[in-house]
């Protein structure tokens, strides 16, 4: 059974004739580009979340797929970091992290489960209330810090704030960049341009994309999350392939500029080294896994405790994850609706994959939005 | 975690500003924002941090998604409101 929240019929654009002038667009620079499908790919749960939630694929030309890569930074936390944190709570050691991260399943269990057998597990907003929380309690607290670029500054300022020391981090946060990479040289990608997500780039600044348009020869539309602001992008991003135009181009220059945030870039790179490693259901991506630099190996969660990964793991049965496409749908070979889980075994309060447990998986968006492309009336105002 | 919130900055105390979104003040650490921030203006807040101030050429523009997704959206299933609402969560209470 699908959820559909009827508050969403009821949102319009803001600037009905805007978006129509912008789809009426769209749907003429496509057209011009002369070949069918053509595929872009977002990297941001909140660019899912508003395309999902405006009913936004329904005023686009159906030969665009605009395709939601590994932009869910909860989904693409790998299932071994997942059974760090679970080692380490069974292990009797205190656990802080972002709620999104508890239900994701091991190999063996989630955050969630530990917690149901007994392990301390804490569920914060910000770093800095789990650097608040190891103040208070006094035992070892383990911040299990996820998600990409905004989050890792976060993690970052709250090391170089002098932490108490019973604070350790066990950092699983990963860098954008380099994914795209990865998802560029995939032999089966259709992938024409990229879609860079705006409140990151804040942080890196447009500029970062420069190397990789002149490797791949694939431009990259930095957009905002605004209905208007997302058609805006794929418009440019459309104009771009038409002429065939490989460059980077900053649709959000109220948020982004070419260099960023330097001194948020600073702290992120004195705390963090880049290293090679897997992301859930992807690939190992080099360069795309943040990780305590030596200088902090006393905060380091990996270099302090003795995390047992083969008590835990050794004896796992097979679990349903083997069957989920999680990874798949990440790297924008194939829908959800492709699954055979979802919506059946796989479900928001019974999740088999990451991508059904964050708000900002592909899996669940789809799932609580309706999905594509039954979308009924659904914000299809530029297409009435 | 994708979606920063913006917020009017009230007080500055050294690197921490109390903040107002939508009428719930919170402390928002200032270690990571690139710009001087003083009461009046308007910074995007990110678990807790601010991680840019926002020209005031942008505030309207800015403002103007937030409160759609808050005024249409009262349903704890809205999943774009509901991050908001924890990213505005995220931050501590002002106790000042």
């Amino acid at each position: 059974m699908i959820a559909r929240d009827p508050a969403v019929a009821e949102l319009k654009f803001r600037d009905p004739a805007r978006a129509r002038a912008l789809s009426d667009t769209l749907g003429r620079v496509v057209d011009d580009i002369g070949r069918a499908p053509v595929s872009v790919m977002h990297v941001c749960g909140s660019h899912e979340q508003a395309i999902a939630r405006f009913g936004l694929r329904a005023t686009l030309p159906r030969t665009l797929n605009v395709i939601m890569g590994p932009g869910c930074p909860v989904c693409v936390t790998d299932v071994p970091e997942v059974d760090e944190g679970v080692a380490l709570a069974r292990q009797g050691v205190r656990i802080a992290t972002y709620g999104d991260m508890v239900k994701v399943p091991g190999t063996v269990m989630s955050l969630a489960d530990a917690h149901a057998q007994g392990g301390k597990i804490d569920v914060v907003y910000s770093v800095a209330q789990a650097v608040d929380l190891a103040r208070q309690i006094g035992d070892p607290l383990v911040f299990f810090a996820t998600g990409f670029e905004t989050t890792a500054v976060a993690t970052a300022a709250a090391v170089l704030q002098n932490p108490p020391a019973n604070f350790f981090v066990l950092s699983a946060h990963k860098y954008i960049p380099p994914v795209m990479e990865i998802v560029a040289e995939m032999p089966d990608t259709r992938v024409e341009g990229f879609l860079a997500a705006g409140h990151a780039a804040t942080i890196t600044g447009w500029g970062v994309f420069e190397p990789f348009v002149a490797r791949h020869r694939l431009p990259v539309v930095v957009a905002g999350f605004e209905p208007l602001d997302i058609l805006a992008g794929l418009v440019k991003l459309a104009e771009l392939i038409r002429d065939g135009r490989p460059s980077v181009e900053n649709m959000f220059p109220r948020c982004v500029t070419k260099d960023g945030n330097l001194r948020a870039q600073e702290q992120l790179w004195r705390v963090f080294r880049p290293i090679g490693g897997r992301w859930r259901g992807i690939a190992h991506v080099p360069n795309g896994n943040l990780r305590l630099r030596d200088e902090w190996a006393h905060l380091d969660a990996r270099r302090q405790f003795d995390i047992d990964l083969h008590q835990l793991c050794d004896h796992a049965p097979p679990a349903l994850v083997q069957e989920c496409i999680c990874g798949d749908i990440m790297a924008g070979i194939k829908s959800p609706t492709d699954c055979a889980l979802f919506g059946r075994q796989c479900v928001p309060p019974s999740p088999v994959g990451a991508c059904m447990v964050s708000s900002e998986g592909t899996c669940k968006i789809w799932h609580l939005y309706g999905g594509h492309p039954d979308l009924g009336g659904y914000g299809a105002v530029c297409a009435r | 975690m994708c979606l920063g919130v913006p917020g009017k900055v009230i007080e500055v105390n050294g690197l921490l500003a109390t903040v107002d979104f939508w009428g719930v003040r919170k402390q928002i650490r200032l270690e990571v924002v690139d710009e001087p921030v003083q009461p009046g203006d308007y910074i995007l807040n990110h678990v807790g941090y601010a991680i840019r101030r926002i020209p005031s050429s942008e505030i309207d523009a800015t403002l103007a998604l937030y409160e759609d997704l808050l005024a249409l959206a009262q349903t704890e299933d809205d999943l774009m409101a509901a991050d908001i609402r924890s990213e505005i969560k995220g931050a501590r209470d002002d106790r000042a």
